[in-house]
């Protein structure tokens, strides 16, 4: 049976292209950055040019990046390094009800260590609106930390407005891109972003390094202790071979961007045009326009979502659901609930976000099977009755 | 993640259906746990339960105990029906992953509403 990949929000293939540029890392350049002779040094130019690759992609300088083992670590990094090194500023963090976990566990943690939190909500469509972000600083407000786009729903947050106010209140603003890398402009300054997350797995690099830039003069404790690496701000051996692929796949990424974008954005719309046709009683989750090139969720109701996962999995193609089983917690997916979605339907969303080798076949396919599965799964359903 | 057995029972449930002039009707789950089983049962005068179908909306898990719950109860009488635990059900599937034993093993208490509920039914018109 042929396999479809239908959760690239979720993780990515590395490309080819990448894996050329890191597999001689593992092997014959293999030295610790560190080093001071051939082997060390060949490693530690290889890491300056995936800086200066990447840094010119963001349009920042090299010193303002920091690389790190994911993107949580980049958003740990964000949130209570800077809290740490800034407490004697103010106490109070400000961040959205639909955040990752890694910032939004994060950022609640920072209550045990005596510091103040505000949860902004969103509105129906998962958005942060900067009117309720001004509303919320308050004079001890030290950080600010929301999502460029969400990873479940897809809707993209008006950064450059909100990072404005935090400028104009002297606040420094976090951004977790993680989602957005590869579909979105990355541009530091057109965003206005004094931190960003990224994690390279979410746009065809490998998996285990993410970065966090930092704008010059943003103050910053370190979580990792040890060696000088990272200018003394990460510890740790660095991944050289991560970092390479990192900086490969985010050009590769960048310079397909717009021409990716318009595909994507085609195939996503064939894609929620023929559920609406072909399914009733569905919803759209996220914002109907300014949302990810890549991402559909919908609700479909009467119906869980994990029951839905299995079902589709046994027709090959791989998807997730905002349901409490799949979610990993005992409850329905924070971003739904919070965009004022019931328990119900949120148990009955199902995600499917598109890579670059998807295939209008392949959204042909899924349409021809799905109809089936929610027909099936709403008879055996208490909740429905079909009228 | 899920034996043989309860995948069987999800993708090919043999009980499925609501039984129109049911003796009782059990619901037990809740929509925020995302597991709601409706159980219908069918009894006849010596107390034995002839006929159970249901309907669940939920997990793997939900739908494969529901109907197993089924299969195990009928042809018995409701005192032995009432025999049968959660932990009994997810036994009869060679097991469940342990995050399901809880949230998704409601079936029996489903059945032992839905006997409650003849019960009651019961003691009303006599």
């Amino acid at each position: 049976m042929n396999r479809i990949y239908f959760d690239h929000a979720a993780t990515t293939p590395v490309r080819p292209e990448v894996l050329t540029e890191m597999l001689p890392y593992f092997t014959e350049n293999f030295g610790n950055p560190s080093s001071i002779y051939a082997w060390g040094r060949e490693n530690r130019s290889a890491i300056d040019r995936a800086r200066d690759s990447i840094a010119a992609q963001l349009g920042c300088t090299a010193r303002e990046i920091i690389f790190t083992g994911c993107g949580s670590e980049a958003d740990n990094l964000a949130i209570k390094g800077f809290a740490l090194a800034n407490q004697k500023k103010g106490n109070h963090i400000i961040t959205s009800a639909v955040e990752h976990h890694a910032v939004l566990d994060t950022v609640k943690y920072m209550t045990k260590l005596g510091f103040e939190i505000t949860i902004l909500p969103v509105d129906q469509y998962g958005m942060v609106s900067p009117d309720e972000l001004a509303k919320a600083i308050r004079p001890e407000t030290i950080l600010v930390s929301i999502m460029y786009a969400n990873n479940e729903v897809g809707t993209i947050n008006p950064i450059p407005e909100l990072a404005k106010v935090c400028r104009e209140a002297g606040v420094c603003f976090h951004t977790d891109a993680v989602q957005a890398a590869g579909a979105l402009d990355l541009n530091v300054d057109k965003l206005g972003v004094d931190m960003m997350s990224l994690s390279a797995h979410k746009f065809y690099g490998p998996k285990g390094v993410g970065l966090l830039y930092v704008r010059k003069g943003v103050k910053l404790d370190s979580l990792i202790h040890g060696g000088g690496q990272e200018r003394g701000r990460r510890a740790g051996t660095e991944n050289v071979a991560g970092i390479v692929g990192m900086a490969k796949a985010l050009e590769l990424a960048n310079a397909e961007r717009l021409e990716m974008n318009a595909r994507l954005t085609a195939l996503r719309d064939r894609l929620i045009i023929g559920l609406r046709d072909r399914i009733p009683e569905i919803r759209l989750n996220g914002h109907p326009t300014e949302r990810l090139p890549n991402n559909v969720n919908i609700s479909i109701r009467y119906i869980e979502g994990e029951s839905l996962l299995l079902n589709l999995d046994l027709k090959g193609i791989a998807a997730s659901s905002g349901s409490a089983c799949t979610s990993g917690s005992l409850e329905a997916s924070h971003v739904l609930l919070a965009m004022g979605i019931p328990h119900e339907i949120a148990h009955g969303s199902l995600r499917l976000t598109l890579g670059r080798k998807t295939t209008e076949a392949e959204i042909d396919y899924l349409l021809e099977v799905l109809p089936p599965i929610v027909e099936k799964l709403r008879a055996m359903s208490p909740l429905y009755s079909p009228s | 993640m899920y034996s043989e057995k309860v995948m069987d029972h999800f993708m090919n449930p043999r009980n499925v259906g609501e039984i129109a002039d049911a003796d009782g009707v059990g619901t037990e789950g809740n929509p925020v746990c995302g597991d709601i089983m409706r159980i219908y049962i069918k009894v006849d005068e010596a107390d034995r339960i002839t006929d159970v179908k249901f309907k669940t909306f939920g997990c793997g898990a939900a739908i494969a105990t529901s109907d197993m719950v089924c299969e195990m109860v009928i042809g018995k009488t409701i005192d032995e029906a009432l025999q049968i635990t959660n932990a009994a059900v997810a036994e009869a599937l060679e097991g469940l992953p342990p995050n399901k034993m809880h949230c998704s093993n409601l079936a029996a208490d489903a059945l032992h509403k839905a006997i409650a509920d003849y019960k009651e039914r019961k003691a009303k018109q006599a």
